[in-house]
């Protein structure tokens, strides 16, 4: 499990703070989804797990140990990040990319190589990446990428999973397939953070939604309790409705046509260097 | 065995071919089987000498020299995630040429060239590294880069103004060694050399599954617990040590480091343990071929060494260049 607790982050140079206050978990056997708009700190918080960014004040359990406390290597062997972006100036070969995803377990000897191939033959068949193996990360599309990746994250091995923006740029054949793979984990056990701009997805997936709004958590709870027409409207600074989904009677969003009601406040970016 | 073993083999085999050329060819020219039998210590005893004297050291120098550049090469573009990074270009050629003209100018004993190239080298890639990291880009190999080509600029520059008032010795023997030979090979060189070469490539080789993790940024390096700073220092350091000492023992020769390392990708070489070691053996076989092009093309004169190795590097890497998708 993850837990965020009364989490304050501040960036250098900065005049407020990035993430202020916010509280949230993910517990394992649900997807819980981390959602907001741009800059409303949802990528922040996954620095915040990368351990790439300090706190300013709060703290972030593993398990109910500290994330502070564990070494870098145990906090990859417990949590798995699919990042938003991932650099492939030298695109490996598939299946040296997942084997990549043991690399927290180095050194660990005897039952190491045994260890390793399990983990790699549940990832490839759960994310259905076998007849994937042999090709070159630059020659996927954009939906057996991403697949690659969660497949990367699985052989890590550990019990969560978090992503940041996983179907960006993916078509919907492709996203949902994405979202069912992801609830067929959470299914299965594991703790499933998502971060995401698709809201209406995530109504349909998640079981525990967290809307950020300028750092702070703005509404928590059910997609029910979250997906507000008034509440949603503030935050995006946008006329809309919330309606039923037709289909399956999950609460979705429409935005509709018109001007911004407020100008929203985002907070401060990390200085990208 | 797979395509791609039997690439390797071949690149081998062409290696090894190679290097008994090497040994053969020159002023005087030796037959296979008296080669063969000079290796062995047999046969006629000036062929000896001249086998194990002057063409054995000077074929293990450039065995070396060329593994040494493309094992730097290949290690520093996986951690700063450009095809362009290679260790010249962090300052590491311009630094040595400075500590080596300095050296030339001030008429130091010929012994001492190479250790005050070394010292510049490592004081250049020190400056830029220290740079970068000043900067509010904290670590990012972009930073480093520039930091690199700037720090090279400065070094010509320092080159220029040493040389301009020099008088023709100096100039020339300035020169002479920023175009790179290993003409005046020893044994000891060449142990120093195995040293550093052995040691760092042994150190690079092994940390290759974290090069491959920085190779996919700092965010996933972080997401699979590398500290990729720490890592990613540690490859700077000892991938400018090893070209620094090849640049002590035999002067700059340019492009190996750049380009040795792509056509190793092409050779199907996937994560970076099998391109550090492809890298090795193809730079070895750049370098041993390019010497014997430089001494058995226009004789007796021989040809400057990083010259020959652009030249027939360049068209290889056009080659390979037209069959990238």
């Amino acid at each position: 499990m993850i837990a965020f607790e009364r989490v304050v982050v501040r960036y250098r140079g900065a005049d407020r703070d990035a993430v202020h206050d916010v509280s949230l978990e993910a517990r394992r056997g649900r997807m819980t989804a981390i959602v907001g708009p741009n800059g409303s700190g949802k990528s922040t918080l996954v620095r915040v797990l990368l351990g790439r960014q300090p706190l300013v004040s709060g703290r972030v359990l593993l398990d109910d140990r500290d994330l502070r406390t564990l070494s870098r290597t145990d906090v990859a062997r417990r949590v798995a990040v699919v990042t938003q972006r991932e650099e492939l100036a030298f695109p490996p070969p598939v299946r040296e990319y997942l084997a990549l995803g043991r690399f927290p377990h180095r050194g660990a000897r005897r039952a190491g190589a045994a260890a390793d191939r399990d983990a790699m033959e549940r990832a490839v068949a759960l994310a259905a990446v076998r007849p994937l193996l042999d090709r070159t990360v630059d020659t996927l599309s954009g939906g057996e990428w991403q697949r690659v990746r969660i497949a990367r994250a699985l052989v890590q091995g550990g019990d969560a999973l978090v992503l940041d923006e996983p179907t960006t740029y993916l078509d919907i054949a492709h996203e949902m397939e994405a979202f069912e793979l992801l609830a067929q984990l959470a299914h299965d056990g594991m703790a499933v953070l998502l971060v995401s701009h698709q809201l209406n997805l995530v109504a349909r997936f998640a079981q525990h939604l967290v809307l950020l709004h300028g750092g702070r958590v703005a509404a928590s709870g059910t997609p029910d309790d979250v997906m507000r027409g008034e509440v949603l409207e503030r935050v995006y600074g946008w006329p809309l409705v919330v309606t039923r989904d037709p289909a399956v009677g999950a609460p979705a969003l429409v935005p509709l046509r018109g001007r911004p009601r407020a100008a929203p406040p985002s907070t401060p970016r990390p200085s990208d260097p | 065995m797979t395509r791609r073993a039997g690439r390797w083999a071949a690149a081998l085999g062409v290696l090894v071919v190679l290097m008994l050329l090497s040994v053969a060819l020159g002023a005087v020219r030796l037959s296979p089987a008296d080669t063969v039998r000079a290796l062995l210590g047999r046969g006629d005893p000036t062929v000896i000498t001249i086998v194990r004297v002057l063409r054995m050291p000077r074929m293990a120098l450039a065995v070396l020299l060329g593994a040494g550049l493309g094992i730097s090469g290949a290690s520093l573009q996986g951690v700063m995630r450009n095809p362009l990074a290679e260790p010249y270009l962090l300052g590491v050629s311009g630094g040595a040429a400075v500590g080596a003209v300095i050296a030339v100018s001030l008429g130091a004993a010929a012994g001492l060239v190479p250790i005050a190239a070394f010292l510049g080298a490592i004081a250049a890639v020190s400056v830029a590294f220290l740079v970068a990291q000043a900067a509010p880009g904290r670590g990012d190999s972009r930073v480093l880069l520039m930091a690199g080509v700037i720090v090279g600029a400065f070094a010509n520059a320092a080159i220029m103004l040493l040389l301009a008032n020099a008088d023709a010795d100096t100039v020339r023997g300035a020169l002479w060694w920023m175009m790179g030979s290993v003409g005046d090979a020893a044994w000891g060189q060449v142990g120093w050399l195995a040293l550093y070469v052995g040691v760092g490539g042994g150190l690079l080789v092994a940390w290759a599954r974290e090069i491959d993790i920085l190779a996919l940024g700092e965010d996933a390096a972080a997401g699979l617990g590398l500290d990729a700073d720490r890592a990613a220092r540690r490859v700077y350091l000892v991938a400018s040590l090893v070209a620094a000492a090849t640049v002590a023992a035999a002067g700059l020769v340019g492009f190996v480091g750049l380009v040795v390392p792509h056509i190793a990708r092409r050779m199907g070489a996937g994560g970076h343990r099998a391109v550090i070691l492809g890298s090795a053996v193809i730079g070895a076989a750049l370098v041993v071929a390019a010497d014997l092009i430089a001494r058995v093309a226009l004789p007796p004169a021989e040809l400057p060494l990083g010259a020959v190795t652009a030249i027939i590097g360049v068209p290889f890497f056009l080659v390979q260049l037209r069959r990238l998708r």
